[in-house]
């Protein structure tokens, strides 16, 4: 194990955990509005997974998007500034916390129809197969998204088509409210669902970063490679409520079960390994708690001091001309 | 050249897939069946399975891939065996081809072309006849054509295909075997262009697709009429989003008189938005009140005489143009 390279694993996980953080309280502060949903307790899979990518690879998502566009390298002034709706914000103002996207870097988008954005993902994947690139594509959804058509749909059609694909179920056990078994036939074991089109499909513990990285790099590899769709069902959680509109426990899961999964808080995790393997100190992670929290300081700063949007704007990037 | 509305729409084809690699064909039975109505006839043996992409029975799936295809730099063209299925891909067309542009902040941009025909044709029931251009063309980020002769089908849809933006490029059954001149060579047509396809003094007849024939046909039998001759001008919209409402002003302006013809339903339809477009930029012009002709608000039916009922046809648009002379 190698010092730097887990304390960089941990500096991402913090920066994304502490800019939720912020960002619930901006949104208390009504400087950011609509709907916000927070990756905290996820932050394993997105880290874990693109620290497995290159750079010139396709990532896309669902609306809990945050951690997955940070973790692609994009800049937090750009990410929050758009939450807070300013014309500095990576799409102008016009996104917001659900449709982040930083094409430079290749963060194709978060997307918030459930299921709607698998077909673009197998697109992204057919787009790099016609022109006999090497990239992957890696698309992140939860599991509340495997019953719905478009997500079957695009099973088959990257199946059929042996499209350089990943499909990264982010399976945090709760569709908004509904838990996972009263929503999925096949709620015990859902890579099942894309093992019935030919799809090779694991599991990972997705609050495990390191565990997630490494197969990623088995996955990204194979697929890259040998261009087929791949299936990970990443067992995570998230300690918040499903948006900024419920509790963190809220009516369908209970304090106790929230407390319990905080346990295993991937951060926590990893901090763990580090100290167990004296690779670092309390002293580090204080210096990296310091360092985030002026990232994340002058992230709010700079979102708070951009300008919003001029109405002239209303009208621009409708059509391109 | 003498070519049908089918032959023109594959030379179209054709000649864009011979242009640009970027260009791909994709939808039911497109390859080796050679097209649902044989619009693709020979693509596959010419260009091949990579460039003709046969799919299985889910528009949700393959337009949604095309749309993924589009952003990734590939500019496809996916051909709906009839646009009553672009509702089943509707949430892939309105919430992500017309939104991604616009929700990146001009980041990202989605050039593709959905094709295939719609309206009505001989007795296919309520699913497979309808009229659907009015429900894509109120989404802003979609352009929305329709053309009636072979001669825009070709030039239409090679704009289509350069063009980068999600194009909705709706054809007709009716119209695949139906005649017109074609340019030899290579020619396109701007998508915005409305264009007169007969001049007339007396009152104006807007008619876009298969009810520009009806509109024309009509307008003829109108000027034919020895004891109550009227002058009409046909204009062909072609393109309904972005409508080029200046050429259709001006002949309004000319005549002061004005006739819409639509097969879609009545009730917010294509119509009624020309009307009042009309009405903000030449309401003092106007003699009479604008009158539409329009489908029935009925699902289609398909018993004969029920379906001709529900149909505009030329009796109805020389009626309605009499009602507007006064």
């Amino acid at each position: 194990m190698d010092r730097e390279d887990l304390l960089s694993l941990y500096r991402q996980m913090l920066l994304i955990r502490r800019f939720e953080e912020k960002s619930a309280e901006m949104y208390a502060l009504a400087k950011i509005a609509g709907f916000l949903h927070l990756y905290i307790g996820e932050e394993a899979v997105a880290v874990g997974a693109i620290a497995a990518l290159r750079p010139d690879d396709y990532v896309i998502s669902a609306y809990r998007d945050h951690g997955h566009c940070l973790a692609k390298g994009s800049d937090p002034n750009r990410v929050m500034a758009e939450l807070f709706g300013k014309a500095t914000g990576l799409c102008k103002g016009k996104g917001g916390s659900m449709h982040l996207v930083d094409e430079p870097r290749r963060f194709m988008g978060g997307y918030a129809i459930v299921g709607g954005h698998l077909p673009l993902a197998v697109g992204l994947a057919f787009a790099i197969q016609y022109q006999k690139h090497d990239q992957v594509a890696l698309c992140f959804f939860g599991e509340g998204a495997l019953p719905s058509g478009h997500a079957h749909e695009a099973f088959n059609l990257a199946a059929l088509w042996k499209l350089p694909v990943i499909f990264l179920c982010e399976n945090n056990r709760y569709a908004m409210g509904t838990p996972i078994e009263r929503g999925i036939a096949v709620f015990h074991n859902v890579a099942e669902m894309a093992r019935s089109y030919g799809i090779e499909a694991v599991q990972v513990d997705g609050m495990d970063v390191l565990a997630v990285r490494a197969l990623l790099r088995d996955v990204v590899a194979r697929v890259r490679t040998s261009p087929a769709p791949y299936f990970v069902e990443a067992r995570t959680y998230r300690f918040m409520g499903h948006s900024m509109a419920d509790p963190a426990h809220g009516h369908y899961r209970t304090r106790d079960e929230v407390e319990e999964e905080r346990k295993r808080d991937p951060l926590l995790l990893l901090r763990q390994t580090l100290v167990k393997e004296g690779l670092a100190s309390d002293a580090d992670f204080k210096r990296l708690e310091k360092e985030i929290g002026g990232v994340v300081a002058e992230a709010i700063r700079f979102a708070d001091e951009s300008p919003f949007p001029d109405p002239g704007a209303l009208y621009e990037d409708v059509y391109v001309e | 050249m003498l070519v049908t509305y089918r032959e023109a729409l594959n030379q179209a084809m054709r000649e864009e897939l011979r242009r640009d690699e970027r260009v791909f064909l994709i939808g039911e039975e497109v390859g080796y069946y050679q097209g649902a109505f044989k619009v693709s006839k020979g693509f596959v043996e010419e260009f091949g399975p990579r460039r003709v992409w046969d799919t299985p029975i889910t528009e949700a799936g393959f337009t949604g891939l095309a749309i993924g295809a589009a952003m990734g730099g590939l500019h496809p063209i996916v051909e709906l065996m009839t646009f009553n299925f672009a509702i089943l891909a509707m949430d892939q067309i309105v919430n992500n081809a017309a939104k991604i542009r616009y929700m990146s902040g001009g980041q990202l941009s989605v050039p593709i072309v959905v094709r295939g025909p719609g309206s009505a044709a001989h007795q296919l029931a309520a699913q497979h006849s309808q009229s659907l251009e009015a429900w894509f063309s109120h989404v802003p980020g979609l352009k929305v054509i329709a053309p009636a002769t072979p001669r825009d089908a070709k030039g239409l849809l090679k704009s289509a295909i350069r063009d980068q933006n999600p194009v909705m490029f709706i054809e007709a059954q009716l119209l695949y075997a139906t005649k017109g001149e074609v340019p030899e060579g290579e020619y396109t047509i701007p998508i915005g262009q409305a264009e007169v396809k007969r001049q007339g003094r007396d009152v104006t007849i807007v008619a876009y697709s298969k009810m520009l024939l009806l509109a024309l046909e009509a307008a003829e039998e109108l000027a034919r009429d020895r004891d109550h001759r009227i002058d009409a001008e046909v204009v062909d919209p072609r393109t309904l989003k972005p409508l080029d409402l200046d050429t259709i002003v001006s002949s309004v302006k000319k005549t002061g008189r004005l006739v819409i013809v639509e097969e879609g339903w009545r009730f917010a339809g294509m119509g009624a938005q020309i009307a009042e477009s009309v009405y903000r930029e030449a309401f003092d012009f106007l003699d009479a009140p604008i009158v539409r002709v329009t489908g029935e608000d009925v699902p289609m039916p398909y018993s004969r005489p029920l379906e001709d009922a529900a149909i505009p046809d030329q009796a109805r648009v020389r009626a309605a143009v009499r009602q507007v002379m006064g």
